[in-house]
């Protein structure tokens, strides 16, 4: 049913509707809307779940790990330090190879203290082995959310639903909900293979000698992989049953013939797509949007950019000293195309920078300077800077 | 939208969307954030259009500007952006053609405070300012807010935010500014 939702409320219902065994969550800041809704769906008893509220990140992370590890279905929420304050754990998790679900309601780290959307918190545990899939809408979020349930499930490996701080998890619109039944039908029971049970003892997370952590690193990334098909596969299932998909690997849209790519992800993209509507004089672009930023889509991007003489990234994070993480990915991925894209890489919106429509104009004018440095902040005013630091 | 911690806005922008929504519109409302804390000046953003809409980022040429506070009208900028023949509705005593005057825009004043006190007890004037803004412009009918407002507010406080909603409608002009809202 289609109702005007705030972001945060729209993922706890959509939790809601995949029936968690258990939910933990830190509720004070920097924690979003999305478990205080969750912790009221409770209490209404609108949800039965056993719902834990801890005195930290860390024991959010820590408790949705042993209940994973018990077979229950799990789920929490987090964002920019409590992130970085979970990372620890969140390693343990993807390393122990468990099932579970986590938004992250992607916002800056400090310092300097910010309160703002960027990705930098996401990225900063990007190497932990957790699946991790960027919305561009609440729309997006919420289907993904539910298909995260879904993935989580087939891989046994833990997925991380990215989407941008306040710009989603803040704005009001209209969200279609899927049916409780429908879900219930769509969403398998709960299973996990390597469930800790008293029958049949096991040991998860053991030390490891040299002679077998390369291979279970190895194996790690065979399981990411392989992931790729499975996070396609269920967005096929879900578009058919639910008619719309969510995003699969990364979607392209756009002109097919121009010469000039965007690739962006998150809610930038909804920007970009308005841009690319209202000024039509600028020229053709084409627009791709990565949905799963890991496992990374290398073989669906060089198809994507197919054709293109200049791709342009936009990254919503920074790695100082080498530029944009993704746009540094996407190079190192296309390097190994028979011809590869120029590709220009800026960062946009760092901390909360509002990022206008008319960005669409200035990346494309940006795009045709030979002189364009191949990385920039692009929305840095450099004359709020002292010329030591420009 | 402008107003102060406390007084409402973001639900205020909430509120609209969800009017805009049930009256089959697409909607999108959000706040502009900053430290959260009473009194400090919070501006909210609600964009409506009969398409999908894509774009992200703050209003900055909005069509309509609500300033809950008229003590926010003393930072000469609030108008900035305000579309050419954009309007401003302003919660305040004050004559709202004076203030139309110096801000060099069409503005409609009505004092959402008292009637909120008279209904609410308390001086929270959103309820009254979207009421005469759903009236003014004509867009959206009344019932379209009324159920926005069921879906947020029920009991005591539902039935006193209908009868602040019927006061506040009637002490605009119905439709004064439906022309330049239907090429906003």
């Amino acid at each position: 049913m289609r109702e005007a939702l705030e972001g945060s409320q729209a993922i706890a219902r959509a939790v809601a509707l995949c029936e968690p065994d258990v939910v933990a969550a830190y509720p004070i800041t920097p924690q979003t809307h999305i478990v205080e809704n969750l912790s009221e769906l409770v209490a209404q008893g609108d949800l039965h779940t056993e719902f834990v509220s801890v005195e930290s990140e860390f024991s959010a992370a820590s408790v949705v790990l042993g209940a994973a590890a018990t077979g229950a279905r799990a789920y929490t929420a987090t964002a920019s330090q409590g992130t970085l304050l979970m990372a620890e754990v969140l390693f343990n998790i993807a390393g122990m190879r468990l099932p579970l679900v986590m938004t992250v309601a992607n916002r800056a780290v400090s310092a300097p203290l910010s309160i703002w959307n960027d990705h930098a918190d996401s990225m900063a545990v990007r190497d932990s082995g957790w699946i991790q899939l960027h919305a561009t809408s609440n729309q997006e979020a919420v289907d993904t959310t539910i298909q995260a349930f879904r993935i989580t499930q087939e891989t046994e490996l833990p997925v991380m639903v990215c989407m941008d701080g306040f710009i989603l998890t803040h704005t009001m619109e209209p969200i279609d909900l899927p049916d409780r039944m429908a879900v219930r039908d769509w969403l398998p029971p709960m299973a996990f293979s390597r469930s800790l049970d008293p029958e049949r003892p096991l040991s998860l997370g053991m030390l490891v000698s040299p002679d077998y952590f390369p291979e279970i690193r190895h194996s790690h990334h065979a399981a990411m992989q392989q992931a790729l098909a499975v996070i396609e596969e269920v967005d096929t299932s879900f578009h058919s049953r639910f008619g719309r998909a969510a995003g699969g690997l990364l979607t392209v849209e756009g002109d097919p013939e121009a010469k000039v790519g965007i690739l962006a992800m998150g809610s930038t993209v909804g920007t970009l797509r308005a841009g690319m509507a209202h000024y039509v004089e600028a020229g053709p672009a084409r627009l791709i949007t990565l949905r799963s930023f890991r496992p990374f889509p290398a073989e669906a991007l060089r198809e994507a950019v197919e054709g293109l003489d200049c791709l342009i990234v936009i990254d919503r994070a920074i790695s100082p000293g080498l530029g944009g993480v993704l746009g540094t990915e996407v190079a190192a991925v296309l390097s190994q195309s028979a011809r590869p894209p120029h590709i220009l890489n800026h960062a946009l919106g760092l901390g909360g920078r509002d990022i206008p429509e008319t960005v669409y104009v200035d990346l494309l004018d940006a795009g045709r300077d030979p002189d364009a440095p191949r990385f920039s902040v692009f929305d840095a005013d450099m004359t709020k800077l002292a010329p030591e630091d420009r | 939208m402008h107003g102060r911690g406390g007084q409402g806005s973001v639900a205020a922008a909430y509120l609209l969307a969800a009017t805009a929504f049930e009256a089959g519109w697409q909607c999108q409302a959000f706040p502009s954030f900053g430290a959260e804390r009473r009194g400090a000046p919070v501006t909210a953003f609600v964009r409506v259009d009969q398409t999908q809409i894509h774009l992200r980022s703050q209003i900055r040429t909005p069509d309509v500007l609500i300033v809950q506070d008229d003590t926010l009208l003393q930072d000469e900028r609030i108008t900035a952006g305000l579309k050419s023949g954009g309007a401003m509705l302003v919660n305040t005593a004050r004559d709202g053609g004076e203030i139309g005057a110096h801000f060099g825009c069409r503005c409609v004043n009505i004092d959402a405070t008292e009637l909120a006190i008279t209904h609410l007890r308390r001086p929270i004037p959103n309820t009254g300012l979207l009421a005469a803004l759903v009236t003014l412009e004509g867009r959206f009918a009344l019932t379209a807010l009324e159920k926005a407002v069921s879906g947020r507010f029920n009991g005591t406080i539902l039935e006193q935010n209908l009868a602040l909603i019927a006061d506040a409608a009637a002490a605009v002009s119905a439709g004064a500014w439906a022309e330049e809202m239907s090429d906003a």
